[in-house]
């Protein structure tokens, strides 16, 4: 096994890992940014890396900069983490030029399903069912028409380089295709440099169900299990959970050997997870294979029992799977939260900034991933993914209940967060019911939401805390949004709603009780 | 003491005395015993009748003051006349000019509007991107584009000025 390893990512995920270092007696390196020199997962490692400044292609995207933070730590392998580096083969080839272990899969494998096109041409000749459409990126609105009228609007027109969202464009009617697949070829060509773009059938308010498959550099590949990612805003999962309910026990080993087709087509090892969209019939078609670990593992770790993290380490270091597929049980149910610093109350703006104030939950059944403390000033520089509150129980009504609790726990202060939103969801019948594709957000989003029979009773609570807090407003008992700047940033329309005091002070809510008087 | 205080825009007379035991109180003339222990920075328990109240307090970007109970957020403003005087002055953008402010601190990648044009209220001014998102800040009334204070590539901070509309 290593002895130390050097994480080339930020945030809650290097934290996870470190935490797997030191549960195996491996010693950590994290990296970190400027802006990152107070991090949690700094914080938390045995030793420490400076990259640059905070821009990514300065510190966390630099792969001569982290190839060399490596070798002066003296890491034998690299864990890329999920996004930055995580899925880029010219760095996981780059590791392997200088003799570091690259703790994922091999850079031929992650070319081969790096490219959606790629990727559909090997799924074919694996006949792995994918959706319906062209494996080659279209040459012409004429090819576009001809494919679109074979298959049945309405389509999808997709870059074959995408991901996140960018390059893809739904179209329903043969008069919107032309001018939809140059707005896509050039949103495309902008965001990744590549202007491929291929056509596959618009399935109507799928699921998205993913396959976890995980191999070993001999050649063994299983799967264990799928999750349920249908709970998404703009393609962004917000909520996951494993089980699936829509998935039985045959649907799922049917699903888990089309997965491990798909690893063996890629002589994959080490963690992938397969993405499949499932059709109101229960039909499932291969979309994508992400080859890296997932935000979303812990629910699968909680489900099966096993530390994929550790299982990482164990794979990369040339050991045999420790487990054979039969030996995959699953017991309970599990789900996860991501929390992410962005205001649910205003079109989800990011909201960076300090956080003045953390309560954590904890109790049976509840883990929490996390990447923050209270103090900590959040940059605006990258991915506003704060925590992740994952619950476990014996049934899916029991961790709805669990993290209904928890999130009564949760309290942070001092940035937005989108907590409001997780009690909404959990709260929502068709929710409740497993009732869910990938439009559910979007249908709840507009909703009323429902007013709470104890608002009324805590109105006389709240106007006497107000009057407590403004009572004894002075010294220390006022908020301290002093250093990082942020009191100088507060807003002209605040300052000037507070008497040309953008903060109120000690003295001034003194002030205003003595004039009251 | 008395206060008289704004809970989400509604106002409630509080009587305010400090007892041995807490607090004796009057909110719009009902009387409540409370048993309040502060358990961390603008964090109290609250025991009346035995129900225990856990109350948070918080600052908005915008400055208001949020108290939180649970779940449940609040705003809660203590009246005094000349903030409410200025605060109509602030709040007074529905005639007049409009500004336009940075809702979270980013990078402006995108100017939409220019200086002259005539604008729908929605309508998308500038581009801001924080976290890797992108954020079209709009137009908070119709008119005319009278100001864009910011250039494409600049940083701003929470609450700077990007535009007026008027």
């Amino acid at each position: 096994m290593f002895k130390r390893i050097l994480i080339a990512n930020r945030g809650e995920i290097a934290v996870r890992v470190i935490r797997a270092c030191r549960e195996m007696g491996i010693e950590s390196v994290a990296v970190y940014s400027d802006v990152d020199r107070r991090a949690l997962h700094v914080r938390k490692a045995d030793f420490c890396e400076y990259l640059g400044p905070a821009q990514p292609s300065e510190s966390y995207l630099n792969i001569p900069k982290i190839l060399e933070a490596a070798r002066r730590s003296g890491a034998e392998a690299i864990h890329p983490g999920y996004g930055f580096l995580s899925e880029n083969a010219k760095f996981a080839r780059a590791c392997r030029e200088a003799g570091i272990v690259f703790i994922g899969p091999s850079p031929e494998s992650m070319e081969m399903m790096g490219s959606k096109t790629k990727a559909r041409q090997n799924m074919r000749k694996a006949n792995v069912p994918f959706v319906p459409g062209t494996e080659t990126g279209l040459t012409s609105a004429a090819e576009a028409l001809t494919v679109a009228e074979a298959i049945g609007y309405p389509v999808m027109l997709k870059a074959a380089a995408g991901g996140g969202g960018k390059g893809m464009r739904m179209v329903r009617t043969s008069a919107e295709l032309a001018s939809a697949l140059e707005a896509a070829q050039s949103e495309a060509l902008r965001s990744f440099g590549d202007s491929e773009v291929y056509i596959e059938k618009f399935i109507e308010n799928p699921r998205h169900v993913e396959m976890q498959i995980f191999g070993d550099t001999q050649g063994n590949v299983i799967y264990l299990a799928e999750r349920e990612c249908s709970v998404q805003r703009r393609h962004q999962k917000v909520l996951e959970e494993a089980p699936c309910s829509f998935v039985d026990p045959d649907m799922r080993r049917r699903m888990g050997e089309v997965a491990v087709q798909v690893g063996k087509a890629a002589k994959y090892f080490n963690a992938g997870t397969v993405e499949f969209l499932v059709d109101a019939q229960k039909n499932f078609y291969f979309l994508e294979m992400n080859t890296r670990l997932q935000v979303e593992h812990p629910v699968t770790e909680l489900i099966t029992g096993i530390d994929l993290v550790q299982l990482q380490f164990l794979v990369a270091a040339g050991e045999p799977l420790p487990i054979q597929q039969q030996d995959v049980t699953l017991r309970g149910h599990a789900m996860e939260l991501r929390i992410y610093a962005e205001d649910p109350d205003n079109n989800f703006f990011p909201s960076p900034g300090r956080i003045t104030r953390l309560m954590s939950p904890s109790g049976p059944g509840i883990r929490r991933d996390t990447g923050v403390y209270e103090g900590w000033v959040v940059p605006l520089d990258y991915d506003p993914l704060l925590a992740k509150l994952i619950a476990y129980g014996e049934s899916r009504q029991q961790v709805i209940k669990r993290l209904r609790r928890a999130l009564s726990e949760y309290f942070i202060g001092g940035i937005k967060t989108n907590l409001s939103l997780f009690r909404r969801i959990l709260q929502h019948p068709d929710f409740e019911a497993a009732r869910v594709d990938t439009g559910f957000l979007d249908r709840l989003l507009p909703e009323p939401r429902a007013t709470d029979a104890r608002t009324e009773r805590r109105v006389p609570i709240v106007a006497i805390t107000a009057a407590i807090f403004a009572q004894q407003a002075p010294p220390g008992a006022q908020p301290t949004h002093h250093d990082d700047g942020l009191q100088a940033d507060g807003p002209p329309a605040a300052a000037s709603a507070q008497s040309g005091n953008a903060k109120p002070s000690g003295w001034k809510a003194a002030a205003l009780i003595e004039g009251l008087r | 003491m008395k206060y008289e205080i704004l809970i989400d825009g509604h106002p409630h007379q509080v009587h305010l005395e400090r007892v041995a035991q807490g607090y004796e109180c009057t909110v719009d003339g009902e009387a409540f015993a409370l048993d309040v222990a502060m358990t961390a920075r603008d964090v109290l328990s609250i025991i009346h009748q035995g129900r225990q109240y856990e109350a948070k307090r918080e600052y908005s970007l915008m400055g208001e003051t949020h108290i939180i109970i649970g779940s449940e957020r609040f705003t809660a403003e203590v009246r005094d006349p000349r903030s409410l005087r200025s605060r109509r002055a602030a709040a007074g953008a529905e005639t007049g000019p409009a500004k336009i402010v940075a809702p979270m601190p980013g990078k402006i990648v995108r100017v939409i509007a220019a200086e002259g044009d005539e604008v729908e209220a929605g309508q998308p001014i500038v581009v801001v991107e924080a976290m890797k998102m992108q954020n079209e800040i709009k137009a908070n009334k119709k008119g005319k584009v009278t100001k864009i204070a910011v250039k494409e590539g600049s940083a701003v901070n929470a609450g700077d000025l990007l535009a007026i509309v008027e």
